[in-house]
């Protein structure tokens, strides 16, 4: 097979502003974005207080979080369309085939991969960070923001890995969001549909930025962390 | 005149074994205090429940004639005047000078403030040449010094110092002794866990002993 000429039209495709290629480009990049945002305020103080505080099923819960890091994305997705579909619980919101689905598809499937680097961290970090906090008049949110400023590299790794998982992921978004043209079609659905068409030149294109995206996103990182990160 | 610290029937156990039983003391105002004892003998341990990072099983606090349960929940204003320094001090991931200012900052004062008591602190401290260094860059000495700066900076009403000078020799030791002794001069009422002979010579230090599962005046 000829791969110089599909690269050729590939890149002559992506440099052409092709409206449709990047509206796929953006509705990945919006979905996967705002799923992480809208989990951040929880996911985070949640790590936090599971890392610290002894309760009773604290072990099962880490245990079953760790689990769901390996869980296939397209049972979520399964799970996902049961639920929302119209005789689903949530089908009354009509939101299976729409990017919101897509969105708490990609929130469900990071959820715990946040959770699970957010424990690590705080359970990998010096104990006298919050003392020292505390011991200086921080309150115990203070300290707890404290201690997260601290594992700040370690939490943000967690993002770039749950960034990574949704921004990829073929199979969710392939069940709810069902794959539509201008609505729901975003890279790694349209990556596999085209590809099964035979138009090499769309997947060569929208596989080259999902590349770009995941280089970007680990370089800014490493940027981010400079000196402390390597310390 | 009631004491300004006082710890009373204070038990402490770690599973069967009874680090303090019914161990009380009493700390004046103004006072420096030594605390003494073999390894193990649990002189941290007491200062990390004066301190509020532990908890006892029974006993009660009282500071400032108010009461709390050594037990229970430790008073969250007592910590704005009550300051543990950690043996081996952390120091945040941030500037010299910004670690100065944190306990500041919590205390409400305004940035202006903040970095000009943050500056006299660290010059007390020997450390004025370098308050925009991260902790990483500086030596064990420095970081103990930056530690004490950092909590004399809040004028504490009591002080509680563990191992101030640990696992430092020669100079570093020497700077860190330096700052303790005037810490120990100034008005602040001083509590310090240590098995450096030099501190405990001090003539104005009270010495307490941690002794069978007690505290006691020592000779």
């Amino acid at each position: 097979m000829d791969l110089l000429e599909p690269t050729r039209q590939a890149f002559a495709l992506l440099f052409s502003g092709d409206r449709e290629l990047w509206g796929i480009i953006w509705l990945s990049l919006w979905v996967s974005v705002a799923a992480l945002a809208l989990l951040a305020p929880l996911c985070v103080p949640l790590g936090f207080v599971v890392a610290r505080i002894h309760f009773p099923g604290r072990r099962a819960l880490v245990v079953a979080m760790q689990g769901f890091l390996s869980f296939p994305t397209v049972v979520v997705g399964l799970v996902l369309y049961l639920v929302l579909s119209r005789r689903g619980p949530l089908g009354a919101f009509e939101l299976l085939f729409t990017p919101s689905a897509i969105l708490i598809g990609y929130m469900v499937i990071a959820l715990p991969i946040l959770m699970v680097f957010t424990v690590a961290a705080v359970q990998g970090a010096d104990s006298r960070i919050y003392e020292t906090a505390r011991c200086l008049g921080a309150r115990p949110l203070r300290a707890m923001g404290t201690t997260l400023w601290e594992v700040r590299f370690a939490v943000t790794a967690g993002f770039v890995n749950a960034f990574g998982r949704v921004v990829s992921e073929v199979g969710c978004a392939l069940l709810v969001g069902g794959n539509i043209a201008g609505l729901t079609r975003n890279i790694p659905t349209a990556i596999a549909l085209e590809t099964s068409k035979g138009e090499f030149a769309y997947g060569i294109a929208l596989g080259f930025v999902l590349m770009v995206i995941a280089v970007g996103v680990n370089v800014a990182l490493a940027w981010l962390q400079g000196e402390g990160g390597l310390e | 005149m009631s004491p300004l610290f006082k710890a009373e029937g204070i038990v402490k156990r770690f599973g069967e074994r009874v680090l303090f039983d019914a161990a009380s003391l009493e700390l004046e105002t103004g006072n420096g205090y030594v605390l003494i004892g073999p390894n193990g003998s649990g002189k941290t341990t007491l200062l990390r429940v004066l301190a509020g990072l532990d908890s006892a099983q029974e006993g009660k606090l009282v500071y400032r004639a108010r009461e709390a349960a050594a037990a229970g929940p430790y008073p969250e204003p007592w910590r704005r005047e009550i300051v543990y320094a950690h043996q081996q001090p952390y120091l945040f991931r941030t500037s010299l000078a910004d670690n100065v200012e944190y306990g500041l900052a919590r205390r409400g004062m305004v940035r202006e403030r903040r970095a000009a008591l943050a500056a006299e602190a660290l010059a007390w401290a020997g450390l004025a040449a370098r308050h925009g260094v991260p902790p990483h860059r500086l030596s064990g000495g420095e970081k103990h010094r930056a530690a004490l700066a950092r909590a004399k900076v809040l004028n504490p009403v009591l002080l509680l110092l563990d191992e101030p000078t640990a696992n430092l020799d020669g100079e570093a030791r020497a700077q860190v002794l330096e700052l303790v002794r005037a810490l120990i001069t100034e008005s602040h009422t001083v509590l310090i866990a240590t098995h450096d002979p030099e501190i405990i010579r001090l003539a104005i230090l009270t010495r307490l002993r941690v002794s069978a599962q007690r505290i006691e005046v020592a000779e």
